[in-house]
């Protein structure tokens, strides 16, 4: 059943990369039970527009948790403190009544700060051009089905192709490492026929555009996997190093 | 009036699109070398042609408003792509799906393109599984298919619930591939604000990069808009909250043409609205409707709940009304019969603009099937009930928990409460069979354009239509042009045209920064919607129109002497991008609506209520309608119409029937 | 050799060396521990002494010593420069960490736990290694004598305690986390890996515990 809250927001605002940002405190009264998080923002940006304050900036497009531009650390955690969902997804009624919710950016210094809470990602589109491909041009393909696949590998496959980017796994991790996303790349392409031509320079192109782009070591904590939207596992992380470490010694 | 040429190819359909690929001008590859092509969107369409045209040698820049490529709403589709492969050897052929998208597209569609788009349908498939895409397979090996609405054979491939996220991922791979080797340069955050035309040829765009707030001047020999559809004119839509028209706005006030604007898919099942707070809409797969039942009380503002009502009190009206096909009518039927209903008053929920979508039913038929497959005798009520929701989640399971997950409802106990929304546009940018638009040089692709779907789109053929453009068709194409600009050698953006667009769009930058008004931008978003969604959307007619027309004219001078827009100009400012967006949605819903009136018929997406059965169908007029409408913008308010005549050679044009 | 300087360089190189270092001092406390507890014999000291004199002899197990020191630097000094190179990664740090939900506090530990060891270490290397191999002590009395007279001290007793639960909780995510980090992750078998690894951690930590504890109440003679 709908529900109303009143809350208080302590916001981390930033002008741009190149100022110190700060947190600022904001009430908002009458929320919805039935609003997404994103919408109960949209309730206090209208409102600064009427005051005549520059209102809160966010990334965010499809609402339907797929798109993986929504990036908003709340409470502690990225995307809040439901499993398995990005906070457009995040539903009022998971807070309660006179709750001080904390929104921060992700913080690593791979994504640094835009404005307020946006962050540049670009890094993770770095990371694929190095090698998160299978280098096929376009018409060179043969018949789809003359490639059997065992169904389980595809499903394995599709299970770390499943990944939208959003870059939870770096903002979930004490270390901001990027081994989650990167490994459920070469995951998915190192599993599947097609992609083991280049597995090898494949896994030794990605991770040192990984290291290169700043990201951390992994310490095997498990948070990225735990608050990853999309349920990636931990599994990837371990291919990926299988793939990088007989890349190492095993290329020529 | 003028004529429109389609330059279609001569001879038979199925031979057309072969001779032409072999008679096409080409270029060779060190010309290619030096030919600059500019890609707008990311999406499907953008980024399999900008990785295609990459690989063939052009240089290539790809421009996008989100923070990466892979975030284009094409990554939202759920339910499959379409391809003629007769996997399943149950009776499939080119002809076939080009017979089915001609007829589900209500016969509005070009015979040329859609046979096209139906031959290089397969070579899609193939392409994608080469790439990785992890399609659905079978425990041999092999690839997995389903059926779809509107067609009688199992032609869609698919991933799980999220093939346009697998497919598009697909195409980005590539895409980035080629920025990787350094052939497209990638500029992110950046939105499209003006073509550059220079003596009437596309030769460039000018963009703003969103977190700095600077005006960039782009050549191209050619430019390619790949920017999706314009769904959200309604404010509340499928689409992503960025997807807009700006960029095939700013080309249609160049010159280019825009086609059936009035065309406009509402999708049957979506999740209803739940308040004034509602900022978009979500989709529930048309799969559901497969094992769902429909219904209404049968009494008038019932507001018991579902539970409590007993099973001779409801009114599963679409099996009442259409005892051939069921709940599984097309879209556009679906979604008109939702709204009839919830119009005369048997709305279901708070907002009374819902129906139920009932799973207790297939829950028990499941349960039972179990029992008799585990030799069960005399199973109790609980375990028939325990055996038939294990059922449905392994088949639904991902699709209840999104919709417990907006809702708070568990669509295992109490029935899915759904309602239509606009999902996608048919209508687009006016193209030739090249893809080209009216203005030499400027191409459209995917849904920006309006070639392949008529007045209504089958399921699973956007993804279809927009890798087709991408991959398989401009790549020859562009050469058809392209061959006759080898000896122009890149242009300055120094010149006349450039700073003359960049000072415009500066200027209306500029302007909007300082209305310095009373009302946030989505105040205005919202009214344009509710005038569009109740008189432009599922159902439309003479009088609604010609006063929406005049509602939208008033909201325009509104908008530009009201609108408030915070912060600054020269930085990131979501509000003064949404406000530009906004403002074209303003004309466009303008054009929408003309278009609309002029269409004195019903036909897919498009239903007047002058223009209907006594039953309440849609009733075509072919005599006078089988054109494509391609407005010409001739100043504020001022569009002429030019009639694309449509020939069916191939196929006889027949009435739908689904009773 | 450029290529294996470069990997193990890596941020996943620098996790391969901490993981291989890691297994092997784990194999190493294995034998440390099996030898330490034939104390709890109660035989006087005997069995222990006679081991400490063949580890402390034999030319193969004093070989391994210097192994074994190269190893505990090498675990020690990438841990270090894994610390410092992590802690870049996030220049400005969250005002609220709710990590309890998504991890364990002692994974999230390592550094400072390996920090606690090393310190424990130092004081245990002094009372006892340097005690054997550095001063000519073992000529006026054994071993077992000597950890008699040590955990004497009850600060001493609640230091090493101290020491053994710092090692359990490392043992706890390191012994697992050397898998996964070798790649060795896999449905079937990570289960059994981790109960290993727990049971291992338990073990050895209470076992090594036990030994300060039994001393001090005089339950060993």
């Amino acid at each position: 059943m709908e529900g109303h809250l009143n809350l208080t927001l302590k916001i981390w605002r930033q002008k741009n990369a190149n100022t110190a940002g700060k947190f600022e405190t904001y009430q908002v009264s009458g929320i919805s039970t039935d609003m997404s998080f994103l919408e109960m923002i949209d309730v206090l940006n209208n409102r600064l527009i009427q005051e005549g304050d520059d209102p809160v900036a966010f990334d965010h497009d499809c609402r339907e948790g797929i798109c993986g531009m929504c990036s908003m650390y709340i409470n502690g955690r990225p995307h809040g403190p439901n499993r398995g969902v990005t906070t457009c997804q995040l539903h009022m009624r998971s807070f309660q009544d006179g709750e001080t919710i904390t929104v921060e950016p992700w913080r690593a210094s791979a994504f640094p700060v835009i404005k307020d809470l946006v962050v540049n990602r670009s890094s993770f589109d770095r990371i694929i051009a190095a090698g998160g491909f299978i280098s096929v041009n376009t018409g060179n393909a043969q018949d789809a089905n003359n490639l059997p696949i065992a169904k389980d590998d595809a499903d394995e496959a599709f299970a770390a192709a499943a990944c939208i980017g959003c870059g939870a796994c770096v903002a979930a991790c004490k270390n901001a490492s990027a081994m989650l996303f990167t490994s459920a790349k070469i995951s998915q392409l190192a599993l599947l026929p097609q992609g083991k031509a280049e597995a090898s320079k494949r896994a030794q192109a990605m991770v040192a555009q990984m290291d290169e782009e700043g990201f951390g070591a992994c310490s095997n904590t498990g948070a990225c996997e735990a608050e990853c939207p999309k349920g990636i596992s931990l599994e990837n992380i371990a291919r990926m190093n299988r793939e990088y470490f007989s890349a190492t010694f095993s290329s020529k | 009036m003028t004529k429109l040429d389609a330059k279609i190819p001569e001879g038979n359909l199925a031979e057309k699109w072969t001779k032409f690929r072999s008679s096409v001008s080409l270029v060779n590859p060190a010309n290619k070398r030096s030919l600059e092509i500019i890609v707008v969107g990311s999406g499907l369409a953008g980024a399999s042609a900008a990785a295609s045209l990459a690989e063939l040698g052009y240089k290539v820049k790809v421009f996008c408003f989100q923070d990466s490529p892979r975030r284009a709403h094409s990554i939202a589709a759920q339910g499959g792509i379409n391809a003629a492969k007769n996997y399943q050897n149950d009776g499939d052929s080119v002809y076939r799906l080009f017979y089915d998208t001609i007829k589900g597209g209500d016969y509005r569609a070009r015979e040329a393109n859609v046979h096209r788009l139906a031959e290089v349908s397969g070579s899609i498939i193939d392409q994608c599984v080469a790439q990785g895409v992890p399609f659905a397979r079978e425990y041999g090996g092999l690839l997995s298919n389903r059926s779809f609405g509107g067609t009688q054979v199992q032609r869609t491939f698919y991933a799980a619930g999220q093939t346009g996220q697998q497919l598009l991922l697909g195409a980005y791979s590539a895409l980035q591939r080629q920025v990787g080797m350094g052939n497209v340069k990638l500029y992110t955050r950046h939105e499209m604000l003006d073509v550059v035309t220079i003596d009437g040829k596309a030769r460039g765009i000018i963009a703003r990069d969103s977190v700095t707030g600077a005006l960039e001047r782009h050549f191209g020999h050619a430019v390619l808009l790949c920017t999706g559809g314009y769904g959200n004119v309604f404010y509340l839509s499928t689409n992503a909250m960025g997807s807009n028209v700006t960029a095939a706005w700013k080309a249609h006030k160049k010159g280019a043409f825009f086609a059936n604007p009035c065309y406009t898919q509402i999708h049957p099942t979506c999740i209803p609205v739940s308040g004034d707070h509602q900022s978009k809409l979500t989709l529930m797969s048309e799969s559901l409707r497969n094992d769902g039942r429909i219904w209404v009380p049968k009494k008038q503002n019932d507001t018991r709940k579902a539970n409590e009502i007993a099973e001779d009190e409801r009114d599963y009206y679409l099996e009442r009304r259409y005892p051939a096909f069921g709940n599984l009518v097309p879209r556009d039927i679906a979604s008109r019969a939702a709204k009839e209903r919830c119009d005369a008053g048997y709305g279901v929920g708070a907002s009374k603009m819902a129906v139920y979508l009932d799973y207790a039913a297939a829950i028990i038929r499941y349960g039972k099937g179990e029992a008799n497959k585990n030799n069960m005798h005399n199973p109790s009520d609980d375990e028939i009930q325990a055996m038939g929701k294990a059922v449905v989640k392994e088949k639904y399971g991902n699709l209840f928990d999104m919709y417990k997950q907006i809702t708070g409802e568990d669509p295992y106990e109490v029935p899915m409460r759904i309602y239509p929304a606009v999902h996608y546009t048919m209508g687009g940018l006016w193209v030739d069979y090249n893809l080209m638009t009216t203005v030499p040089g400027l191409y459209a692709l995917g849904e920006a354009n309006f070639s392949d779907h008529g007045a209504n789109r089958l399921g699973a053929s956007a993804l279809m239509q927009g890798l087709a453009d991408g991959y398989f068709v401009i790549p020859y194409t562009i050469g058809a042009y392209l061959a006759s600009e080898i000896r122009t050698p890149a242009m300055s953006t120094d010149s006349e045209d450039f700073v003359a667009a960049e000072k415009a769009v500066r200027e209306r930058l500029e302007t909007l920064m300082n209305i310095k008004g009373n009302k946030p931008v989505d105040y205005f978003h919202k009214r344009l919607g509710k005038i569009m969604w109740d008189e432009c959307g599922m159902a439309r007619s003479e009088e609604g129109l010609k006063a929406s027309i005049k509602e939208i004219q008033a909201l325009q001078k509104e908008f530009w002497s009201d609108v408030k827009i915070p912060g600054e100009i020269d930085n990131l400012n979501p509000e003064l991008e949404k406000a530009g967006r906004v403002a074209d949605f303003l004309e466009l819903g303008e054009l929408m609506c003309i278009d609309a009136l002029d269409r004195n018929e019903s036909c897919g997406g498009h239903f007047r209520t002058e223009y209907q059965t006594e039953d309440g169908e849609a009733l075509r007029d072919d005599e006078n309608y089988a054109y494509v409408a391609a407005w010409e913008f001739a100043g504020p308010s001022k569009f002429n119409l030019h009639k694309e005549e449509l020939k069916y050679e191939n196929i006889k044009i027949a009435q739908r029937s689904y009773k | 050799m450029a290529w294996l300087a470069k990997s193990l360089n890596s941020s996943l190189g620098k996790k391969l060396l901490m993981a291989i270092t890691g297994l092997f001092l784990i194999s190493f406390l294995v034998i440390h521990c099996g030898l330490n507890a034939t104390i709890f014999l109660n035989d006087g000291g005997v069995s222990f002494n006679e081991g400490a004199e063949f580890m402390g002899t034999n030319p193969i197990i004093r070989t391994m010593e210097i192994v074994l020191f190269g190893g505990l630097l090498l675990h020690i000094f990438d841990g270090l420069r894994l610390w410092l190179d992590n802690k870049k990664k996030r220049p400005v740090a969250y005002a609220v960490v709710d990590g309890a939900a998504n991890s364990k506090w002692y994974s999230r530990s390592m550094g400072l736990l390996g920090t606690l060891l090393l310190l424990f270490l130092i004081i245990h290397l002094k009372h006892f290694w340097y005690f054997s191999r550095l001063t000519d002590g073992l000529e006026s009395r054994t071993l077992f004598a000597e950890m008699q007279s040590v955990f004497t001290n009850p600060w001493v007793v609640i230091v090493y305690v101290l020491g053994c639960i710092s090692l359990g909780y490392h043992l706890l995510h390191g012994f697992q986390s050397a898998f996964q980090t070798l790649g060795w992750n896999h449905p079937k078998y990570t289960p059994t890996i981790k109960m290993i690894g727990a049971i291992y951690a338990i073990v050895i930590s209470a076992v090594f515990a036990a030994m300060p504890i039994a001393f001090y109440f005089n339950l060993i003679h």
